[in-house]
């Protein structure tokens, strides 16, 4: 269980997302059509993207606070964080994107990890014949083997064929409760909203129309479209 | 061959070897900077590097004759360290390094730009600094493109022959390469060793060309 503790304004261009969440929850997932600001809130956490005023908190350890001028540097977040391009280092085979992070402290245990995504027989591949869901998977283990507070996933679903996805969720719900690792995801498909979050906040347009428990967030959302 | 030419044919091959590494991190250095950051004075670096590129060679010769003299304000410095370079083969080298210097520097910078700044970012959320940054990331993308440059480096430094003829001369056994001694050659009437030289510089260069396409091929 993670508080969230998220409050700011990020603008782009034209483009103000306004973006507030206070909430205990172990998964916290991110719904709304594209163009409507998931990413950014995503990477405004991860620290890619700087709000102009706000506060970012995970479990206490403040992120950003633009009042106290406090901006932690990306790479002292400890916010792992997986786009939804993968972006595997493609010059390192895929044991070396795993052990890229180096950073000190807790993190996982690498053959735990490797145990857990199943990867054991991906290790000495080049990243360039991976499968997408393959990929996901990689990914997810580079990120959760630097010691992340939070992981972050944007559309871990996209690049996965609809047969491989099963074993995508169960990696995640792996992360989620055997590593502890809270998860923030953005998703556009409510099924996968509602398979791993305790908690869903739809956006739409830069602004949060609804928020709470996924599956009672989806049936008024629903409800609220008719 | 005689001894004259194949001493030659090897100084100058040692010559640009050692220019394209002396060029090599001061290149990649300006390279990476101009690709990658914003800095007052940033349009006069990248005039001041690509000027070699357009000025007359002999004209370049004669702006590190002065400046390497040992009454110029380089060669000044280097002359209490015991340090002589114009009319020397360090000469040569100097000459070399910097008509190679704007090849590399362009090639390398474009190497840079093509190397998506978001596979630096996900570094840094790993927590790497800017140096592992740099070194484990940004330097093997952008590998292929620096090692293209170096050759081609390595090439235009074995073909000068304008500033290497004013800064360092054509004194035989000690600073007359390839290009200036098929000059100095056929200056004096002496047609035939001027051929070989011509024929060692076709080979050399045909290799040169022929390694930078594969590496290009292979990027």
């Amino acid at each position: 269980m993670a508080a969230f503790d998220v409050d700011f304004t990020l603008e782009q261009g034209e483009f103000t997302l306004a973006f507030h969440v206070h909430v205990d929850a172990r998964a916290l997932a991110l719904f709304g059509p594209s163009g409507s600001g998931k990413t950014s809130a995503l990477e405004a956490v991860a620290g890619l993207r700087t709000p102009r005023r706000g506060r970012i908190a995970v479990n206490g350890h403040v992120l950003v606070d633009t009042e106290a001028h406090v901006n932690i540097p990306v790479r002292h977040r400890r916010t792992g964080y997986v786009p939804q391009d993968i972006l595997l280092f493609p010059h390192l085979n895929v044991r070396d994107n795993v052990a890229y992070g180096r950073r000190a402290g807790n993190r996982p245990d690498l053959a735990m990890l490797v145990d857990l995504l199943e990867l054991e027989p991906l290790m000495n591949r080049r990243v360039g014949s991976l499968s997408g869901g393959e990929r996901q998977r990689v990914a997810m283990a580079r990120a959760l083997y630097s010691g992340p507070d939070v992981l972050l996933l944007d559309e871990p679903l996209a690049a996965v064929d609809l047969p491989r996805r099963r074993r995508i969720v169960d990696a995640l719900l792996g992360i989620r409760d055997q590593l502890g690792v809270p998860l923030i995801y953005v998703t556009h498909l409510p099924e996968e909203a509602l398979a791993v979050a305790d908690w869903a906040v739809l956006i739409d347009n830069g602004r949060i129309v609804a928020e709470g428990p996924p599956k009672q967030t989806f049936e008024s959302n629903v409800q609220r479209r008719m | 061959m005689t001894a004259e030419i194949r001493d030659i044919a090897i100084f100058t091959t040692v010559a640009a070897i050692a220019a394209t590494a002396l060029m090599l991190v001061p290149g990649v250095a300006v390279a990476w900077l101009l690709a990658r950051r914003d800095f007052r004075g940033k349009s006069l670096v990248e005039t001041l590097v690509s000027l070699p590129l357009v000025m007359p060679p002999v004209a370049t010769g004669l702006l590190l004759l002065w400046l390497f003299s040992r009454r110029g304000p380089l060669g000044a410095m280097l002359a209490r360290l015991g340090i002589e370079v114009v009319f020397t083969p360090a000469a040569v080298v100097l000459a070399m390094a910097v008509m190679g210097l704007p090849l590399l520097v362009r090639t390398a910078r474009a190497g840079f730009e093509q190397v998506t700044r978001r596979y630096e970012q996900i570094a840094e959320t790993l927590g790497a600094g800017p140096w592992r940054v740099f070194s484990t990331v940004t330097l093997p993308l952008a590998a292929r493109n620096i090692l293209a440059g170096a050759v081609l480096g390595f090439s235009r430094a074995l073909g000068e022959f304008g500033a290497t003829i004013v800064v360092a001369g054509s004194i035989p056994g000690r600073t007359r390469t390839l290009a200036v001694g098929i000059y100095s050659f056929t200056e004096s009437g002496q047609d035939e060793q001027a051929a070989v030289l011509l024929a060692i510089s076709v080979v050399i260069a045909f290799a040169a060309v022929l390694a930078s396409n594969r590496l290009a091929r292979e990027a």
